[in-house]
């Protein structure tokens, strides 16, 4: 049972961040649940590597024994550089949406309407 | 001819090596920064025609990084091209190539033009990595690379509130899409210890995870692709760009698209070869979300008085067309007890050829009409409808290309856009009447969009506000005209574009079993 | 390199086929007709009098600028009827970012009840 705590944490994040993009208004706070899913994906690929009693997996002069598995912490390496370049992209746009409209709120930046 | 088996990584590898010099060589000057992006992408349309000759004869070809031979297990990246990727990768080559010179004299008087130049060539890059890869988390991470710059390339006119508005749109969604694919795409590893498409195809059961996984898949790969209800942001961002950057963001809507077949018919190609009962299912709802998409994407075009967001919401329209042939096909298979394995009508391989055919089409008809759009922009520094008139007097080539993109938007004989739109209303007309009624009325209703556009801007007395307009430069004329050649060439030629293209695409996607056996060898 | 043959071969549906230059032929004919037929109509009529003025049902004509319809008042009769329609769809698209992830998820909730519950 004790094992199954990362999957109801990553199952928690993502829900907590999809209702921070769904349900506030402010667009950093938007920003802010983006940035939580991708918390959530990334606790996700990491805690699929794990072996029970296993030790980190480097080759040289290691002690002997189970490894946990490399191949899903290169995959959240690269995740999480592509989740800091697209969170600058984001705050970028939400400093000239600022100096454009004046305010934050998602429900007033709707120039673009039908 | 055989081509060597390294042109498959250099045709990626050539436009974002030329994204990093971009910025070097425009110190020299802007004349030898734009000589430099035209060639280094005409070398690259070049290589990957070779390629297409190549694949359209000899069949599937791999490339493996960093081996000079697979050896089980597959543990490397690799490229696997087959004619479908080929197929998506030339509309690429096409769309970038003449969006680059559209764009050498309709963005001459904005400055930071490096940037652009280098967004654009990363965007290319991107484009092509979805298009040739064999393994699902390269291609999220050629998707994000594909959005981010693209969202860059949106917001380039940062004096207006629009376009930042719709940029800001358009990377919570590609994000939020993005999360949620890794999702999947991590689900499926956990399960098989496998990132490579054609093992993954190999060892597939359709467990309750696995239901998750392609759940997930088609909702988000749909998302970026446009279907309807979760359309919306398209028209804010194809409107709100300049016009040569939404010629190239059509070919990044569709190499999605290309994502979601990818999944729908090789990941998942053999679990809907056993059961026909979730093919049936996920086939009428795509049907349903394809005959909505069609309806709306109509209906709302007719209101909108912005020339650029009318022509996004029409390029929303024909999306649902590319859609219904995968919808038809999954829908139509019954099951045989007597053989235990599922079988397809030969009008749902119709239906998809039409399909197919309607995602070159598409990109070369609509692009064509973003640009006339662009040059209407250029010209008279304005965008709305209401404001524009009797434009036909002085701007001829304009007029010409826009009643060529008009017609073979519509679907009119001869242009190429009636041969796609043949084939699916005669192949979709067998699984049920009213797709073929409604598909052939959202044909008429965009031809009636684009008649009120044409009858307010080009017909008509000449305004006092526009005497001084001219014809547009001689590099924007020369971009569309190389699109009106390949428009009446496809449609003049429909036969020989379908046995040399089309079919060749149809019957690699269709086939799973050649698409594992490339990569496992007959194992 | 390409046979002249091979390009002009019929495009065959399943259930019919389609040749452009067939086509052609007969749109070249159709004209042919619709140009006899124009000529013989009459050809006698008096210029620069009522006869050339335009009829607009009685209703005086203006100056050319003001006669042109505006781009978004050619379809009004369309967007009267179908007024029901468009409020609906009006209040779909309300701009909001919110919405735009919110039918990702009503979506995604639909296909996961079709896929995994049936």
């Amino acid at each position: 049972m004790i094992y199954n705590i990362p999957y109801l944490a990553v199952v928690a994040l993502v829900l907590i961040g999809l209702y921070a993009l769904l349900f506030k208004r402010n667009l950093i706070k938007m920003v802010i649940g983006v940035t939580l899913i991708e918390s959530g994906v990334n606790l996700f690929l990491i805690t699929l590597g794990y072996r029970e009693n296993s030790i980190a997996p480097i080759y040289t002069g290691s002690p002997g024994g189970i490894m946990s598995l490399p191949v899903p912490q290169a995959l959240t390496l690269t995740s999480i550089v592509i989740g800091v370049a697209v969170l600058a992209l984001m705050l970028s746009l939400v400093i000239h949406i600022y100096r454009h409209y004046g305010t934050l709120d998602v429900r007033k930046i709707r120039r673009l309407k039908e | 001819m055989n081509v060597p088996d390294y042109f498959i990584p250099l045709v990626v590898a050539l436009p974002l090596l030329g994204a990093f010099l971009t910025p070097l060589v425009s110190r020299l000057s802007g004349k030898a920064r734009n000589a430099f992006v035209v060639i280094v992408l005409g070398v690259n349309g070049i290589l990957i025609g070779l390629l297409a000759s190549d694949i359209l004869t000899n069949g599937i070809r791999t490339y493996v990084f960093g081996a000079t031979d697979l050896s089980l297990p597959v543990v490397r990246i690799l490229f696997e091209v087959d004619a479908m990727s080929v197929f998506m990768a030339l509309i690429a080559a096409i769309l970038s190539f003449v969006g680059v010179l559209y764009s050498l004299s309709f963005m001459k008087e904005y400055s930071g033009l490096d940037k652009f130049y280098t967004l654009v060539l990363l965007m290319t890059a991107g484009m092509l990595g979805m298009m040739l890869t064999g393994d699902l988390f390269n291609f999220f991470v050629f998707l994000e690379i594909t959005s981010i710059a693209s969202c860059a390339l949106i917001a380039f006119w940062t004096h207006k509130g629009e376009s930042v508005e719709a940029a800001f749109k358009y990377i919570i969604i590609s994000a939020i899409g993005a999360l949620f694919i890794l999702f999947a795409i991590a689900l499926l590893y956990g399960q098989y210890n496998a990132l490579n498409m054609a093992v993954l195809a190999n060892s597939i059961q359709y467990t309750f995870l696995d239901k998750i996984a392609l759940v997930i898949l088609i909702a988000a790969l749909a998302m970026k692709a446009g279907l309807v209800p979760m359309h919306m942001w398209l028209p804010d961002s194809y409107g709100s760009a300049p016009a040569p950057v939404t010629l190239i963001l059509i070919g990044t809507t569709q190499a999605s698209l290309y994502g979601a077949f990818r999944v729908i018919f090789t990941v998942y190609g053999g679990v809907f070869s056993d059961t026909a009962f979730a093919s049936n299912v996920i086939g009428a709802f795509l049907v349903i979300l394809a005959l909505a998409t069609m309806l709306i994407g109509v209906i709302m075009a007719l209101r909108q008085s912005n020339l650029k967001r009318m022509i996004a919401y029409v390029a929303v329209a024909e999306i649902g067309y590319m859609v219904l042939g995968i919808g038809v096909r999954l829908n139509a298979a019954l099951y045989n007890e007597v053989t235990q394995t599922v079988v397809w009508h030969p009008y749902t391989t119709t239906a998809l050829q039409g399909s197919i055919l309607h995602i070159m089409n598409d990109a070369l008809t609509i692009g064509l009409l973003f640009l006339v759009a662009g040059s209407i922009y250029y010209a008279t520094k304005k965008i709305s409808v209401d404001q524009l008139g009797g434009l036909a007097r002085k701007m001829k080539y304009t007029t010409v290309f826009f009643v060529i993109g008009l017609l073979a938007a519509a679907g009119m004989p001869p242009l190429n856009g009636f041969v796609s739109k043949l084939l699916i209303y005669e192949s979709t007309y067998q699984l049920n009447p009213i797709i073929a009624i409604v598909a052939i009325l959202a044909s008429i209703m965009i031809l009636a969009v684009f008649v009120k556009v044409f009858h307010a801007i080009f017909l008509g007395p000449e305004q006092e506000s526009l005497k001084t307009v001219k014809e547009v430069p001689k590099p924007m004329l020369i971009a569309m005209g190389v699109i009106v050649c390949i428009i009446l060439f496809f449609g003049l030629f429909p036969e020989f574009v379908i046995t040399n293209i089309v079919e060749p695409a149809t019957t690699a996607i269709l086939n799973h079993t050649q698409y594992i056996g490339a990569v496992l060898g007959g194992v | 390199m390409v046979s002249f043959e091979a390009l002009l071969e019929s495009l065959q549906t399943g259930s019919g086929f389609w040749h452009p230059l067939l086509w052609g032929i007969a749109i070249v004919i159709a004209f042919f007709i619709v140009y006899i037929l124009r000529g013989l109509g009459n050809k006698t009529y008096k210029k620069q009098t009522e006869q050339t003025k335009s009829f607009l049902s009685g209703n005086p004509e203006y100056e050319k600028e003001q006669m042109h319809v505006k781009g978004s008042n050619v379809y009004w009769g369309f967007t009267e009827v179908l007024k029901g329609v468009y409020d609906l769809l009006k209040k779909m698209h309300n701009g909001n970012a919110s919405d735009y992830v919110m039918w990702f998820v009503v979506v995604m909730g639909v296909l996961f009840i079709l896929v995994v519950m049936l």
